[in-house]
């Protein structure tokens, strides 16, 4: 007698973890829940209050950019020794964090890692927003900001070209291509997407603007081809600058000869922390924004967790980074290294070295367990640790390797003025309020993309006739 | 649907065409307006209180430069003559022209004439005449046909690329010295031959580069150093 015996079944791991996007939806339930966000949605009075605050701290960035350049980068704390401040510590902050949309657009792109499609879009925009924080600093740190363009090789009256051994030339270059590529990135994949929104616009004034942007997207295989091609041609040269560019940042310390700065671990152990500082800032908007927009279906628990575990691999490098520069302090036998490391610990500038080590590399390690990898509170918390720690890093890097140089007598101490916290706080307010309007105006997932997850698309005629 | 016209495919990729042409003729309208008057002031001859002549004088008399440019050859700065060196000739001559009123109340007050500056490198430019008489190059290298000009106006833009052309490639312009305030010098070249300790020369290259090794002018790296100018 036949009993219906229960045989046990592996559940095979890709089904244990949650779906990258829930199931029950379909090619136009996509389409309409994400541009309805832009199209049907009203604004919010929370929206309204939110966008208000960020806006007034943008004004505020502007007020203390005016000011600066009517007294000049005296109004700053920087000093001698300590010559490099708030501008290029908010500078590598920011671009570090610019780093995360570029390695899941690009990089998750070529090893199609379709976790990526339903928060590329918004991780892309993210990048946009922070390398135009970040190209800020370098700008107006220079003191005459008017005659930035110097640094550009045009044909000038001058009969010369910039410095190309500086690496500051360097920056140049890396950041300028990194925001073209990025732009350039985003606005590509942005194309089907601005189709569905023209498509699905009732107002003909929007119409007309989406279509602009559209730039006569029809969806005929033949666009689909270039699209893809052109796609994986961006994300082939994408993929270089997520290595690149901060190792060019990390040259402006690395080929100096300042204890602290002079060290071959800074190239991977900056990109490294870029990503870090870029996964942390990618939960910190995607957890708030998946709550306030109800996109649980799209940015599941999936793309949380396997954030959370990009943040501690990363993180576990910049530790191993830490490490290096601790052990090197030691085993160099170089009375400068070992007194920075000694200067580091016990200085100071100590319990902020020590509130770098809990936020960057003791805290983290709660990600280690399930349960604060799943829990969108504790993911946020966490994140905002990092992005804290990540700030105190470069403060660390670049105040406390100046502040104690070769000669006692070149020593001092580096105190913000209130001008610095002003545009700190103010590029955090300009970030906001282009990501504030950023989701109400155009897709924050990438419709097309999203499609492509789900079972419909994916076509398996083989099989079918074999059955 | 359509939203737009047939025509703007046309206009689309018309769009690519214009803003490349924009963008580049932009470029090409800033290189051409720094190079003119209007930006270097070139050619623009500025009033001055007494309309003094270096044609007059230089040509028309035979002064020689250093007889009121007396710091030329020592100093970074030519100098500016004082109203005594004016009043060694006019108090003899054209004592009562009207024109000459400033330079006599000068003499008389004691207060020096005004004169309006018409070359003039920016603060953050070392400049020293001394050394540029001293290693060959001449007064009109630079200051362009003094000797033709009845009120003086800059004959060159003196910007970056005015100096490095030079600074680069000095055989190109040095002269012997003895010719350094001959006005009407000419380089060799062009059928036109240059004597110099006993030899003949034909070629400006030829001659520039024995009056290097001669003049002891340092190396074009040393000379193209940013701190050679920018102190």
């Amino acid at each position: 007698m036949a009993t219906n015996t229960q045989i046990p079944v592996e559940v095979p791991i890709e089904d244990q973890r949650a779906p990258v996007i829930e199931p029950g939806h379909t090619f136009s339930t996509i389409g309409e829940k994400v541009s309805n966000i832009v199209m049907k949605r009203p604004v919010s009075l929370g929206w309204v209050f939110g966008f208000l605050v960020m806006f007034s701290l943008t004004n505020m960035l502007l007020m203390a950019m005016g000011y600066l350049f009517l007294k000049g980068t005296g109004i700053w704390g920087i000093t001698i020794p300590i010559g490099w401040g708030f501008a290029i510590i908010n500078f590598v902050w920011w671009i570090g964090i610019g780093h995360a949309g570029t390695l899941i657009s690009a990089i998750l792109a070529l090893l199609r890692q379709s976790w990526r499609n339903s928060i590329n879009r918004f991780a892309e925009a993210m990048t946009l927003f922070a390398v135009a924080c970040a190209g800020i600093f370098p700008l107006i740190h220079t003191g005459r900001p008017w005659l930035a363009y110097w640094m550009f090789p045009y044909p000038n009256s001058m009969n010369y070209w910039p410095q190309f051994r500086s690496p500051l030339i360097w920056d140049v270059f890396a950041v300028s291509t990194y925001g073209t590529i990025s732009l350039v990135f985003w606005f590509v994949g942005l194309i089907p997407d601005l189709a569905t929104m023209r498509d699905r616009a009732e107002k003909p004034a929007i119409r007309r603007i989406f279509g602009m942007l559209a730039m006569g997207w029809r969806g005929s295989a033949r666009h689909w081809h270039r699209y893809e091609t052109a796609y994986l041609l961006l994300a082939g040269l994408a993929t270089p600058l997520v290595l690149s560019v901060h190792t060019v940042v990390s040259f402006d310390f690395a080929v100096s000869i300042v204890p602290g700065w002079h060290t071959t671990i800074f190239p991977p152990y900056f990109v490294a922390g870029a990503i870090y500082s870029g996964f942390a800032m990618v939960l910190c908007l995607a957890i708030p924004i998946r709550a306030v927009y109800s996109m649980e279906d799209f940015i599941t628990m999936r793309h949380l967790e396997n954030s959370g575990k990009v943040m501690l691999a990363t993180g576990l490098i910049v530790a191993y980074g830490y490490g290096i520069e601790a052990f090197m302090g030691w085993y160099s036998g170089n009375t400068f290294d070992s007194f920075l490391l000694w200067n580091r610990l016990h200085g100071p500038y100590a319990p902020w070295y020590w509130s770098l080590l809990a936020s960057n590399i003791f805290i983290p390690q709660l990600l280690w367990l399930k349960k604060f990898r799943t829990s969108t509170f504790w993911l946020w918390v966490i994140s905002l640790i990092v992005l804290v720690g990540m700030w105190l890093e470069r403060f660390i890097i670049i105040v406390v390797s100046l502040h104690r140089d070769f000669l006692n007598s070149a020593w001092g101490m580096y105190y913000p003025t209130k001008w610095d916290w002003m545009t700190y706080i103010g590029t955090i307010g300009m970030f906001l309020t282009l990501m504030w309007l950023f989701v109400r105006v155009l897709p924050m997932v990438s419709i097309a993309e999203l499609r492509t997850l789900l079972p419909e698309a994916h076509v398996h005629e083989a099989e079918e006739v074999h059955k | 649907m359509q939203i737009f016209p047939r025509n703007s495919n046309a206009i689309a990729r018309a769009s690519l065409i214009i803003v490349a042409v924009v963008v580049g003729g932009l470029g090409w309208g800033v290189w051409e307006l720094e190079r003119t008057p209007y930006i270097t002031n070139v050619g623009v001859r500025k009033p001055q209180p007494v309309p003094f002549s270096h044609q007059h004088h230089v040509t028309g008399l035979g002064i020689d430069c250093r007889y009121c440019h007396t710091s030329v050859e020592v100093s970074s700065f030519a100098g500016i003559p004082p109203t005594k060196t004016c009043m060694n000739c006019h108090s003899q001559i054209w004592t009562n022209a009207a024109f000459l009123e400033p330079v006599r109340e000068s003499f008389r007050s004691g207060r020096s004439i005004e004169w309006s500056r018409v070359n003039q490198v920016p603060n953050f430019v070392y400049f020293n005449h001394s050394i540029h008489i001293n290693k060959g190059v001449g007064c009109n290298t630079c200051h362009g046909p003094i000797d033709k000009m009845p009120l003086v106006y800059q004959a060159a833009s003196l910007q970056m690329e005015f100096c490095l052309d030079c600074h680069r490639a000095p055989e190109k312009y040095v002269r012997p010295r003895s010719e350094v305030f001959n006005m009407r010098y000419e380089p060799p070249g062009f059928g036109n031959h240059v004597d110099f300790n006993g030899t003949t020369y034909k070629d400006q290259t030829e001659l520039g580069n024995v009056l290097k090794t001669q003049y002891k002018v340092r190396s074009v790296k040393d000379i193209t150093s940013c701190n050679t100018c920018h102190r």
